[in-house]
């Protein structure tokens, strides 16, 4: 317990000294939403196709997603920082058991992103979403899940991998097209085949699926919702917390596994 | 007298390499013990093996009385090792390196505040322990390394390098710790060098290249398998004084430095010889004395000046494992 807490403070600690990461990735979500806001808005239009609300507010779902998977992801190279520099060998040699450090890992860099995806909520109100106490709720545990299913992820990538640049050019393939194919731009109905089975193995669509259920309930015409999602929410979480056991056991193997 | 490392038949390959093989030896608790070899010799491996980073392929090894494969938590709880690269979190201060360290070894938080006070003074860090470690020049870190692993009062300090890249000042200063900790603690020292000079001050000195033992004993015993001492001495009549030292039954010839005597324990012989040299009215002009040294021994042992790179180091593909970059 006490090696889970100070692998956990640990990264915390790094992350509230590093002021400028967390701008960094606060910008990142503001830019997606000024450049999709004002520049697909105009040619939207009149649409009816997004239950009444404008296409920022659409999108806003799927950035707070992506803030997450964007943090966690680069929290998680903080394991392949730790074997490049040395600080690994420090931790393994100890009596720590492995199985606290890896989820102290886990649970630091989804705290982390976690913290992260939270200062994005204010958003909402300037897009014209009043959220309920209810709802903030709701979305903070959904974040959690997604925070620990990409922290994970991380983890798993970075327990197969040597170096630094190994990891950011996996993390960067990843990206893009986890994110493009989430949902956050556009409806995922209707999508040719060989998409749909793309968007059911992607977490990010089963995330952005059901951050836009919660944050858009009570501002969309009624049946918007039900006709437009992938799955009921509280289906998506599951899902969710299926992928994270499914990338968290191998990752744990491969983290406790004596040279 | 209790064992602090016993190893039997140790062994570690990778693919095709034999890093370590069949390494059997016994390390009794206190001692001041070096593995002394060249690069790619097995030394950091056979360190990884011991500090349960490494599985042993073959063989076994106890550690402060626990088996290293079977019970490596248990073996881990009770040692301290300071590694041959960087292992500090360079975002954090000194003191936050030793608190997370002493987190992570459950230390007891009144005893932390004590034991890195104490420390801290030790390796002369007190003045700048909040202060971030990126700051900290290479001599500074390595200090405060050696403070972590001695935090959690290890029964067994294991060094691998521990002066590797130093300035002779700080090296010195290192060695002023390690001895000071001898005497205060009677911790066991295990460290791995290639530096002669060091593996001399060591209680006993085992020999590692292409990764088996070859040779363990303290630096006296093993530089006298190599005979006794020379003594070259230079006088006005060598005749004469070659007849006077040969009546004292010494073996006497007669080298470029003039006399060459060879005789056990030399230093105390040098009066002696020059009493009964000058008592016969023979005039001393030098006295010079040479004495066997670990390189000599080592050069014996292994055909080779200990700085040239192990064959096997060099003909082996690169590869690199977590630990002992310099193995593979």
């Amino acid at each position: 317990m006490s090696a889970f807490y100070t692998i956990w403070l640990r990264d915390l600690t790094r992350f509230l000294r590093n002021r400028s990461r967390i701008f960094t990735s606060l910008a990142q979500p503001l830019l997606y939403l000024a450049i999709f806001g004002s520049g697909l808005s105009s040619l939207l239009s009149g649409t009816t196709a997004l239950g009444g609300v404008s296409f920022t507010a659409f999108v806003y779902p799927g950035v707070i997603g992506l803030t997450i998977m964007f943090t966690a992801l680069f929290t998680a190279i903080s394991v392949v920082y730790d074997r490049e520099f040395g600080f690994l060998k420090e931790v393994l040699v100890s009596p720590a058991p492995r199985l606290a450090v890896a989820l102290g890992k886990v649970v630091g860099g989804s705290t982390i992103a976690l913290l992260q995806g939270v200062l994005t909520l204010p958003l909402a109100w300037l897009l014209g979403l009043p959220l309920t106490f209810g709802q903030v709720a709701q979305l903070i545990g959904i974040m959690a899940v997604l925070a620990a299913v990409c922290t994970a992820l991380g983890l798993l990538i970075s327990t197969r991998l040597r170096g630094i640049e190994g990891y950011n050019v996996i993390i960067n393939f990843l990206m893009m097209p986890l994110f493009l194919l989430s949902g956050a731009l556009f409806p995922l109905a209707g999508l040719p085949g060989w998409m749909n089975v793309l968007v059911s193995v992607n977490p990010m669509a089963y995330a952005t699926d059901a951050l836009r259920q919660v944050a858009l309930a009570g501002s969309v015409q009624p049946g918007f919702l039900a006709a437009s999602r992938l799955h009921p929410a509280g289906v998506d979480v599951l899902v969710l917390l299926g992928f994270f056991v499914l990338f968290l056991v191998p990752a744990v193997r491969a983290f406790s596994k004596q040279e | 007298m209790t064992i602090a490392i016993e190893a039997n038949g140790l062994s570690r390959s990778y693919a095709d390499l034999r890093a370590v093989d069949g390494l059997s030896l016994t390390v009794n608790a206190g001692e001041l013990f070096a593995l002394l070899g060249p690069n790619g010799g097995g030394k950091t491996t056979t360190l990884g093996m011991l500090t349960t980073m490494l599985r042993p392929s073959a063989g076994t090894a106890h550690v402060a009385g626990h088996d290293v494969s079977t019970q490596p938590h248990e073996v881990r709880s009770r040692i301290g090792v300071v590694f041959q690269g960087p292992s500090l979190d360079e975002q954090l201060t000194a003191r936050e390196n030793l608190d997370f360290h002493a987190r992570i070894y459950n230390m007891p938080r009144a005893l932390f505040q004590q034991r890195a006070d104490e420390l801290l003074a030790l390796v002369e860090l007190a003045e700048r322990q909040h202060e971030a470690v990126r700051t900290f020049s290479g001599g500074m870190r390595r200090r405060l390394e050696l403070a972590r692993a001695l935090l959690h009062q290890p029964q067994v300090l294991f060094l691998d390098e521990p002066t590797v890249g130093l300035d002779p000042q700080t090296r010195r200063a290192i060695w002023d710790y390690l001895h000071t900790l001898r005497q205060q603690s009677g911790v066991t020292i295990f460290l791995t060098t290639h530096y002669l000079e060091e593996a001399e001050g060591c209680d006993r000195v085992a020999i590692l290249d292409g990764g088996t033992l070859a040779a363990l004993d303290t630096p006296a015993a093993l530089k006298a398998t190599l005979g006794g001492d020379v003594l070259y001495i230079r006088t006005a009549d060598v005749q004469a004084a070659e007849h006077l030292l040969q009546a004292e039954g010494l073996a006497v010839r007669r080298g470029s430095e003039g006399l060459a005597v060879e005789a056990n324990d030399g230093p105390r012989r040098i009066p002696e010889l020059v009493a009964i040299l000058e008592g016969q009215g023979q005039r001393v002009e030098a006295v010079n004395l040479r004495r066997p040294s670990l390189e000599d021994v080592f050069i014996k042992l292994t055909g080779r000046a200990i700085r040239a790179e192990a064959p096997e180091a060099s003909a082996a593909p690169a590869r690199r494992g977590r630990m002992g970059r310099k193995q593979q």
